[in-house]
């Protein structure tokens, strides 16, 4: 599905995810290479968000299995994977309701250098960490925000905030649950441009979206989801005109 | 020079900052624990068995104590993960009642007639240990590790998903707000120089729970007012004699009700420091 | 003697079943533990004796204990958990707290702290059945448990506002969009609570003949272990675990000893809180957990 050269970042096989008797996930497969921007789209209660759920270890994945660069994370922890390079943001905001924007900022990194240096202040503990914080407060225009606690933030700035606190975690994928739901044109724009950037630097994407403009102009490829399983893949325009893809959308209500 | 009095009370506050600090600490990591006064419990007795029957010097022992009581309380944190809320809150509650229970029966130590034999040590060594631990919970709230703690204690899932290790962190609060309470439990043992499971029941943990939110359960500073606050308001609520714990209860409830959040939060302590910065 | 003590126990039992549901109807809506149920307990048992003292039948006792100990459960949520629904829940627990201490205050200051004494040829008439010797108090406290909680069971299945009060526990916004009054509820739930506790209170205290004003923590707790072990979300549970534990506990008085008797029904709590968070009787397992 990816271009053949680089061997995959992310790699599913056969993944499925029950719930009691109720089937979330079936026999997923699906690739994201190095550099790649993918799309996952599919009528309201395909899985998707199940999906990012069992990719970041939130939930164990009942079958199947995942490599992060080849590197078996099936059994591992959130955490862990999330050291390993995955980041997500929420469809309804996770905060540190408490923190203000910079400890977010903060937080979210990973943790260079010895254990014992945890208990130092922040600043001792980890110089560039302030460096890096610094720069996603720049790359995100929040610098008024600096020192806001999270709960206090207008919507819109939450959800920069929600995606700054991901990429300070480095990660080499970031998966985005539905980042444009209730922006407008020129936010959406605007997201637009930063998410190609962070590609351009190396960042790979998986996102989530029922904005079917917003796929189509970003992800270079797109999966289909629907009832838990993957119904198509392909590129956006083979997607566009796939007859299996549209008769799943028309058969509910989140037409395109 | 003081009354021996009013040392005793000024103990009292040493020794239930040190109790109030063990709460905090667990807490931070957005677990109630109900149960401290178990821990606290665990290292009076061991503390006081060290110094009185293998006459260990009593910092030693009180070393000793907080060791074991940190064991304990890894022990019970393990299990307590799966808990949230209020089903923690009454889980460590049951803990704290087997503890005490359990001295009951204890009777090599004493059981339901007490242990005694310890020497009493200084007010000036009890401050020692409240008020360098004090200092130590203040220096880690500036550090790296609470940054996670509050995080841990905001939304727990998030936090996993920000690739913090969140089980390590509960439970590493719990060892050490174990050992913080054994130490209360050890200086109270060697002030009152006679112990007995009923100091170490519900009340008790209680009495943690209730200096820390009335002083403000957001900072560690709000551990030392609200211990002192337990401590003198029903000395000064004295003169009125047998209603005095009835005016206390009020007293409890009128706080809660205009400041919920405790005498000091975070908000108040950073405009008292630009005050401070201001001033000439 | 075995079926003696199991009669013992489903005496202590009933009482504890009575708390238990006491503070389950408060936990069930409100997830909050109201640390005054076991001062109301108190409350109702002194409220009984001074009935009793007056030389006023059992149900007038009955009916002073349930009615004292519900105002001023209705008057705790006015003013110690309304004002506080939205801070943490630690906060309005505190308050009852508060509560709890100008009860305790109140009552040893009208009564005294010396454990009252009845007269005790008040209730003393025992029935022997075998080798089974029950008094007739036994069987009061018994019956009445069984009829209040069957009146309780019939309001909250039956009627509008039992119904409005599942609502509330099942999920409180959802209840004000359909119209009922989550404010009005509470207090409906506060005030039974507070009813079921004043019985329990006069119902132990005519059983011992004593009374004093420390009898609630110890119990309170107990029932609070009671309510875990059946299962603090659905109602029942206490029915099952309150004559469970109450056995539990005579059981191991006789062959055990006193002092191990509060580590069983803790121990037994703790382990339920491990293995089956919901309680013997509950649901799923998701009911539990939300944060303080």
């Amino acid at each position: 599905m990816t271009t053949g050269s680089d061997k995959p970042l992310l790699r599913l096989s056969g993944v499925s995810k029950s719930f009691g008797g109720i089937r979330a996930l079936s026999d997923v497969s699906l690739t994201i290479g190095h550099n790649r921007i993918v799309g996952v789209i599919g009528p309201n209660g395909a899985g998707k968000t199940t999906l990012f759920n069992v990719i970041t270890g939130a939930y164990r994945a009942s079958a199947g299995e995942l490599t992060l660069d080849d590197e078996p994370i099936t059994q591992w922890p959130s955490y862990r994977i999330v050291r390993a390079g995955i980041a997500r943001t929420f469809q309804n905001i996770r905060l540190f309701a408490g923190m203000t924007v910079w400890e977010h900022l903060l937080v979210a990194q990973p943790h260079q250098g010895a254990f014992v240096r945890r208990f130092l202040p922040a600043r001792w503990a980890d110089p560039a960490a302030a460096t890096r914080a610094e720069e996603a407060l720049v790359l995100f225009g929040l610098q008024n925000y600096r020192d806001s606690i999270a709960r206090t933030l207008p919507y819109g700035v939450q959800r920069k905030v929600e995606m700054a606190r991901a990429l300070t975690a480095s990660p080499k994928l970031l998966l985005l649950d539905e980042p444009v739901a209730g922006m407008n044109h020129e936010e959406a724009t605007e997201l637009r441009h930063l998410l190609l950037r962070l590609n351009e630097r190396g960042l790979s994407i998986l996102l989530i979206e029922h904005d079917m403009a917003f796929v189509m102009n970003l992800c270079q490829d797109v999966y289909v989801l629907d009832f838990g399983a993957i119904i198509a893949q392909g590129t956006p325009t083979e997607i566009r005109t796939n007859p299996v893809v549209l008769d799943a959308y028309l058969g509910s209500e989140a037409a395109c | 020079m003081i009354s021996t009095y009013d040392a005793g009370l000024l103990a009292d506050v040493g020794i239930l900052l040190l109790g109030a600090l063990s709460v905090y600490v667990i807490l931070a990591t957005g677990q109630l624990s109900l149960g401290n006064a178990g821990f606290m419990g665990v290292g009076a007795y061991v503390a006081s068995f060290l110094t009185v029957e293998m006459h260990w010097p009593v910092t030693v022992a009180l070393l000793a104590a907080a060791l074991v009581s940190s064991i304990v309380g890894v022990i019970i944190a393990f299990p307590a993960l799966r808990l949230r809320g209020i089903y923690l809150a009454m889980a460590t509650l049951g803990f704290g009642e087997m503890v005490r229970s359990f001295l009951l029966g204890f009777d090599r130590l004493g059981g339901s007639g007490g242990y005694r034999g310890m020497q009493q040590v200084s007010l000036g060594y009890i401050w020692a240990w409240a008020g360098g631990i004090l200092l130590l919970i203040l220096m880690l709230e500036r550090s790296r590790l609470w940054l996670e703690m509050r995080a841990v204690h905001d939304d727990e899932t998030a936090a996993g998903l920000v690739g913090l290790n969140t089980t390590l962190t509960k439970i590493g609060a719990f060892g050490f707000g174990a050992a913080v309470a054994a130490i209360a439990g050890g200086l109270f043992a060697h002030q009152y120089v006679y112990i007995e499971p009923g100091n170490f029941g519900f009340e008790r943990s209680i009495d943690f729970v209730l200096a820390v939110i009335l002083g403000g359960s957001t900072v560690g500073l709000g551990a030392l007012i609200g211990s002192a606050l337990l401590v003198f308001l029903p000395e000064w609520l004295r003169f009125l004699a047998d209603w005095r714990l009835a005016a206390f209860g009020t007293l409890l409830i009128l706080v809660l009700l205009t400041r919920p959040q405790g005498v000091v939060d975070r908000a108040l302590l950073a405009k008292l420091a630009l005050r401070r910065a201001k001033a000439p | 003697m075995l079926l003696q003590q199991l009669v013992n126990g489903i005496t202590l039992g009933a009482v504890y079943t009575l708390i238990a549901l006491s503070f389950s109807l408060v936990m069930g809506i409100l997830s909050i533990l109201n640390l005054a149920i076991g001062e109301l307990f108190m409350l109702g048992g002194y409220l009984g004796f001074a009935v009793i003292a007056g030389h006023m039948s059992l149900a007038v006792a009955l009916l002073a204990g349930m009615l004292g100990a519900a105002i001023v459960s209705m008057v705790i949520e006015k003013v110690a958990y309304e004002p506080l629904r939205n801070t943490p829940l630690i906060t309005p627990m505190l308050s009852t707290l508060g509560f709890s201490i100008i009860l305790q205050n109140v009552v040893t200051n009208v009564w005294g702290s010396d454990p009252l004494q009845l007269p005790s040829s008040l209730f003393d008439r025992r029935f022997t059945f075998g080798s089974v010797n029950i008094g007739l108090m036994q069987m009061v406290v018994i019956g009445v448990a069984i009829v209040l909680v069957a009146a309780v069971a019939f309001l909250i299945q039956k009627t509008p506002a039992g119904r409005a009060l599942r609502a509330v526990a099942e999920n409180r916004d959802v209840a004000r969009l359909l119209g009922v009054s989550a404010g009005r509820i509470t207090l409906l739930a506060f005030a039974l609570s507070g009813a079921l506790a004043g019985a329990a209170g006069v119902l132990i205290g005519l059983h011992y003949a004593a009374i004093t004003p420390y009898v609630g923590v110890d119990t309170g707790l107990k029932a609070i272990a009671v309510m875990v072990i059946g299962g603090a979300t659905r109602r029942w549970g206490a029915l099952l675990a309150g004559p469970l534990i109450g056995i539990a506990e005579v059981l191991t008085v006789a062959y055990g000893g006193s002092q191990e008797r509060d580590l069983v029904v803790y121990g037994l709590m703790i382990l339920i809180l491990l293995v089956r968070p919901q309680g013997l009787l509950g649901g799923a397992r998701t009911d539990v957990g939300q944060r303080v």
